[in-house]
């Protein structure tokens, strides 16, 4: 209750302060949407020029704003965890993985050799690794959505490896995270192990207790519905970051664990708050880079751009041509997934602590922000690109020989 | 009948597709929310399809209706001519028929004919399974099932 025992004064510049960047959000998500894009560029692009060093500063309400950011990141990786069904992720993962441990080659070192190179610590260029990594599967499937191809052929490969990816992260947050903690090196060894322990025991209770927990929870109003949920978001993921999980995996995996109709309606109940918290999140997140680190991270970022909308494309391509797909749908596929986004800001966000920290966030901010704006577009001219060029559309050989 | 394959895509829902016999690739895309989409595939790029329509979950039972309605009696009777010998007959009675303000008991008609009367259609009630004491008025008309001589045998005593 600090807030309202505070004086008057505080708490009125609180709310002033929270309520201009909500405001100020709402606007350039209705921009957003005009264009038919996500908002999180426009909304790290907010971040960047009010945030620290910036043209304003955030006074009495940055605590709370912070707390506001950290469950905007709980929420989004809940609905990302409500996203996929278990039956889902494990036809993903025993169809897709040799897509996904290329896709994982392909664009997690680049970032990893760009990290090494601009002379960080070896942890800090895991992380732009992983930044660089994982796709933005909000701005994939709105773009699927949006083009209307979710009837395309090369379209189960694309979303496969989204599936995949977020499987991956699920291994990929917890150990960084141990890492982060740090400490000897047989420390650090041995908090990587709990961390894996505890994801793999939460996985295990939520597939086989999911439908039981789900049923638990789902009685009710809309009212306790809403509040249980949340209360058991918070509830896991606070005991996973005691345990030194991320937290933020804890509530992916309470998103996993839900299933049928307590599905449904948490989705339905949750997608209003996350919206809220996520946009805190994002512009959170550029609050704290310093607009003058731009001007030093704006080389590396531009070539990582370049070399990892290849490498996705390699990526798509490759995913596509699994599953027998002509080349036009393999152009199709690669375009489609170059997009990066929340992820790769949650990754960021994570080693925003670090020596490197600084650096590390700026780069990914520049980095989301032109891959988000890129891949649509990208996508978009894809299609064009394939119906122009009637060579590109030809059969494929033979799935089989692909494969091999 | 053409084969439908099922393509799953995952955090969307399920495709189904099949090859109409015009040699069209159609596709229904079940969303999770119950919204469809009906997609037909492009003939030079098969990879590709473009979407032809969205219904919400209501539009889809009404759609549902008007495709499938008429394809439902079809099966049903596809079903009668597949028992070899059975058929079906609808019996209309009139002021005069000799049936109307007798029982069924009373006309003893399976004993005589081999048919059954499964049901009895009356301007807009049917009754199913009458009981032997059901007296006939004109206007019903009694739905029966047998050979085919036993049924005209029986429309023959029913209507005179």
């Amino acid at each position: 209750m600090v807030i309202l025992a505070a004086g008057s004064t505080e708490v009125a510049l609180a709310f002033i302060e929270v309520g201009a960047i909500v405001f100020g959000l709402s606007l350039l998500a209705r921009i957003a949407g005009r264009f038919g894009m996500t908002a999180v560029p426009l909304y790290l692009v907010a971040g960047l020029a009010f945030g620290d060093g910036g043209l304003l500063q955030l006074d009495v309400s940055e605590s709370f704003v912070a707390l506001m950011a950290e469950i905007g990141v709980l929420l989004l990786l809940f609905a990302l965890g409500l996203e996929y069904s278990d039956a889902e992720l494990r036809d993903g993962l025993r169809t897709g993985w040799s897509s996904g441990i290329v896709d994982m080659l392909l664009n997690a070192l680049p970032g990893f050799a760009m990290g090494l190179l601009l002379g960080w610590a070896p942890l800090a260029a895991v992380l732009l690794g992983g930044a660089t990594w994982i796709s933005s599967s909000g701005v994939v499937s709105k773009v699927l959505g949006d083009l209307g191809r979710l009837g395309f052929r090369e379209t189960p490969a694309v979303l496969n490896l989204l599936v995949i990816e977020d499987l991956a992260m699920a291994v990929y947050l917890p150990v960084v995270a141990a890492l982060i903690v740090g400490g000897t090196l047989l420390a650090t060894i041995g908090s990587v192990f709990v961390a894996l322990g505890v994801v793999t025991v939460i996985m295990v209770v939520a597939l086989t207790f999911g439908p039981r927990i789900s049923n638990l929870l789902a009685g009710g109003s809309d009212e306790s519905f809403l509040l249980a949920i949340f209360g058991v978001i918070l509830l896991v993921a606070g005991l996973a970051q005691r345990l030194e999980v991320s937290g933020a995996i804890g509530a992916f995996l309470v998103g996993l664990a839900l299933s049928g109709s307590a599905e449904r309606r948490a989705s339905e109940l949750i997608a209003p708050l996350r919206d809220l918290f996520a946009a805190v999140f994002f512009v959170f997140f550029s609050f704290q880079v310093d607009p003058g680190d731009l001007a030093s991270v704006i080389v590396p970022a531009v070539v990582l751009v370049v070399v990892t909308t290849i490498t996705k494309f390699g990526s798509g391509w490759y995913a596509a041509r699994r599953v027998g797909v002509s080349r036009g749908g393999r152009i199709r596929a690669g375009a489609t997934l170059v997009a990066r986004g929340e992820f790769s800001i949650v990754i960021a966000a994570l080693g925003i602590t670090l020596a490197d920290g600084s650096d590390l966030g700026a780069l990914v901010a520049c980095y989301v922000l032109a891959t988000a704006l890129l891949g649509p577009v990208l996508a978009k001219f894809a299609d064009r690109l394939v119906k122009l060029a009637p060579v590109l559309s030809r059969r494929a050989p033979d799935p089989a020989a692909a494969v091999g | 009948m053409a084969e439908v394959y099922e393509t799953k895509l995952p955090g969307v829902g399920v495709r189904h597709d099949f090859i109409t016999e015009d040699g069209d690739r159609v596709g229904v895309i079940v969303h999770r929310t119950g919204r469809r989409e009906i997609v037909v595939y492009d003939s030079e790029d098969p990879d590709a399809c473009s979407p032809m329509l969205n219904l919400t979950a209501a539009d889809t039972r009404i759609m549902g209706e008007l495709l499938g309605a008429s394809q439902v009696v079809e099966a049903v009777g596809a079903v009668q001519h597949e028992i070899d010998g059975l058929s079906i007959e609808w019996i209309p009675l009139l002021e005069s028929s000799p049936a109307v303000g007798g029982t069924i008991e009373d006309g003893a008609y399976r004993t005589r004919t081999g048919a059954s009367i499964v049901a009895v259609v009356r301007i807009d009630t049917t009754v199913p399974a009458p009981t032997p004491d059901y007296r006939f008025v004109a206007g019903d008309t009694a739905v029966a099932v047998g050979t085919t001589e036993g049924l005209a045998r029986l429309r023959e005593l029913m209507t005179g």
